[in-house]
């Protein structure tokens, strides 16, 4: 067959040519766009690029991502605080002396810190002072207090090493009773519980909202991906006639929108990234006070939490090009 | 190379589009395709393109039944034809250079071994002076020409039209059959569907007939 299709000379052509009469530099005026002649030819992407719902997907995706991001971000902050609260709570408890009829309340702390720094598991103990316990009161009692002669109970500040576990307390609980009977130790385990309960009920709240957001992210870029492609069925159509193969349609497309969901995702991951990061470094760049640095403090989130924010974005970037794929075969087979 | 035996063609559960139709298309010749609108000369050219299965009949096209072809296979066999659709269906978004080496491009070639090829069709077609602009600043005429430029790109064995003339002053018209004439020397079987008299009348050639489903052969 080669050589069949034998083109005449352009003498021999009797081909229309109305506009050919010598207009050098004409068409690249009417082209309104000098670069087009100089780009090499052919090197345009087959699929549009630059299309109104090829844009809205992206912004689809980019703020999908974010806010998948951002709410990663929360929940993995909320669970740091969480373990925080719990740990610290555990890490540290009182001792409680109760002064009585004829008790040496002196004696009795003394004694309290002693058999506290004897029991495994107890990194240090140390009495307050009279005038710390009156500082503790004072919100409540004023300024200017005589301890002495009120029914003020003393403390003894417990912290716990890292060691500590439940048979710490007990064994302390034990030996205040039988050395120290005028003691009791309060091991905050109601407010314990409380606090735990409040970190659980969050963490299941923040996941609870977490699996909404993954839901709706994946809705979204699924259904924005659809009609994205849905926008190109005629370039799909065209394809197919010129006689490209489905498989080769099928690279284009996928290969095309895995780099727009990459795009989208990486704006809306990125912006999620720098928020947190932000969040966390801002504080101490402006040196805040302490107050604002805990309060801020909250945004913080560790290498999981940015793990995340990069795994869903990698996710909806495989969520647009798997979809675009599927919408191009489901087109492909019906056309033919 | 094309065989049509009684085939009949309905969409969908609507009446019959096509009836008992037999005929065929042998090498290097050339043939219009006429009849009244809406008499189903789109419809055959697409059975011909294999873009519609028929309802009955069988239809051998390169010696291939077309009802046994595996996708990958049809788009093989139509590579080997040319197709000018009656709305052209350029790719607003490549420019008229990049929409004629399409058919090349899909075959997963590389831009620099048909370079030189497309560049010189353009000119034969007379599009040489917008090859680098966009389909929708091109003319109505233009537009034409690209689209038969894509269509024989490829060198495809067939060259099918379907109202080439539809869109474009009796002048350009004469012009247009003549490009078509010449294809039809250098070997390519052409099938220009047509309800263009004047067309028809400047050209003695073969012509199948479409009226109420049923075609006819004039040879
Ligand atoms: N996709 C379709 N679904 C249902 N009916 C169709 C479809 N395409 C065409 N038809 C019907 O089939 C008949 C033949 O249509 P076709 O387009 O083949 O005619 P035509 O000869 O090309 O007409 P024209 O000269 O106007 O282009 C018409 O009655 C049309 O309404
Ligand atoms: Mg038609």
């Amino acid at each position: 067959m080669t050589g069949r299709l034998r083109r005449p000379g352009a003498a021999a052509a009797p081909a229309p040519a109305p506009e050919r009469a010598g207009k050098p530099g004409a068409q690249a005026a009417r082209a309104g766009n000098p670069a087009a002649l100089s780009r090499p030819a052919g090197q345009r992407p087959i699929v549009p690029s630059a299309t109104v719902t090829a844009r809205a997907l992206i912004a689809v995706i980019a703020i999908m991502t974010f806010l998948a991001g951002i709410t990663i971000g929360a929940v993995s902050a909320v669970s740091n605080v969480a373990a925080e609260w719990t740990a610290d709570i555990a890490r540290e408890t009182t001792i409680e002396i109760r002064p009585g009829d004829g008790l040496d309340v002196e004696a009795a702390l003394a004694k309290a810190v002693e058999v506290a720094k004897a029991t495994p598991g107890v990194a240090d103990a140390r009495a307050l002072d009279p005038a710390a316990t009156a500082r503790l009161l004072e919100p409540w009692l004023g300024t200017g207090l005589d301890l002495a002669n009120l029914p003020v109970p003393r403390l003894v500040a417990v912290s716990l090493a890292a060691t500590a576990d439940a048979g710490t307390l007990e064994a302390l609980r034990a030996g205040l009773t039988l050395q120290v009977p005028s003691a009791s130790l309060d091991d905050h385990r109601l407010w314990a519980e409380r606090l735990s309960t409040t970190a659980h009920t969050a963490m299941a709240i923040g996941l609870a909202v977490l699996a909404l957001v993954a839901a709706a992210t994946v809705l979204c870029v699924t259904v924005a991906t659809r009609a994205a492609v849905d926008a190109a069925r005629f370039v799909v159509e065209v394809l197919h006639f010129v006689g490209a193969r489905d498989t080769f349609i099928v690279s284009e497309f996928q290969r095309h929108f895995l780099a727009v969901g990459l795009k989208g995702a990486a704006i809306g991951g990125g912006a999620a990234i720098a928020l947190f990061f932000l969040g966390s470094t801002l504080p101490s760049w402006l040196s805040f006070d302490r107050q604002i640095d805990t309060l801020v403090g909250a945004l913080t989130i560790d290498l999981r939490g940015y793990g995340g924010i990069v795994g869903v974005a990698v996710l909806v970037a495989l969520v647009t090009a798997l979809t675009s794929r599927a919408t191009v075969y489901r087109t492909l087979r019906g056309i033919s | 190379m094309v065989r049509f035996e009684n085939v009949g063609l309905r969409y969908g559960m609507g009446p019959e589009v096509l009836r008992d139709v037999t005929f065929g298309i042998p090498p290097h010749s050339f043939q219009f395709l006429t009849g009244p609108s809406g008499a189903g000369k789109t419809t055959l050219l697409r059975l011909l393109f294999l873009s519609l299965r028929p309802t009955r009949g069988l239809i051998t096209i390169f010696g291939r039944d077309a009802a046994k072809l595996a996708p990958d296979e049809t788009a093989a066999l139509r590579q080997r034809i040319g197709i000018v659709f009656q709305d052209f269906r350029l790719l607003d978004h490549l420019s008229t250079y990049e929409n004629v080496a399409l058919p090349l491009r899909v075959q997963g070639r590389e831009e620099a071994t048909y370079r030189a090829e497309v560049t010189e069709l353009l000119h034969w077609v007379g599009l040489g002076e917008r090859m680098h602009v966009l389909p929708p600043v091109l003319s109505g005429g233009e537009k034409q020409r690209a689209a038969i430029a894509r269509a024989l790109i490829s060198r495809p064995e067939i060259l099918l039209a379907d109202e080439p003339t539809g869109n474009v002053d009796p002048s350009l018209a004469r012009r247009l059959l003549r490009l078509f004439l010449e294809l039809h020397k250098s070997g390519t079987s052409v099938l220009i569907a047509t309800h263009d008299i004047g067309l028809m009348d400047q050209f003695d050639a073969r012509r199948l007939v479409i009226n109420q489903g049923r075609l006819t052969v004039y040879d």
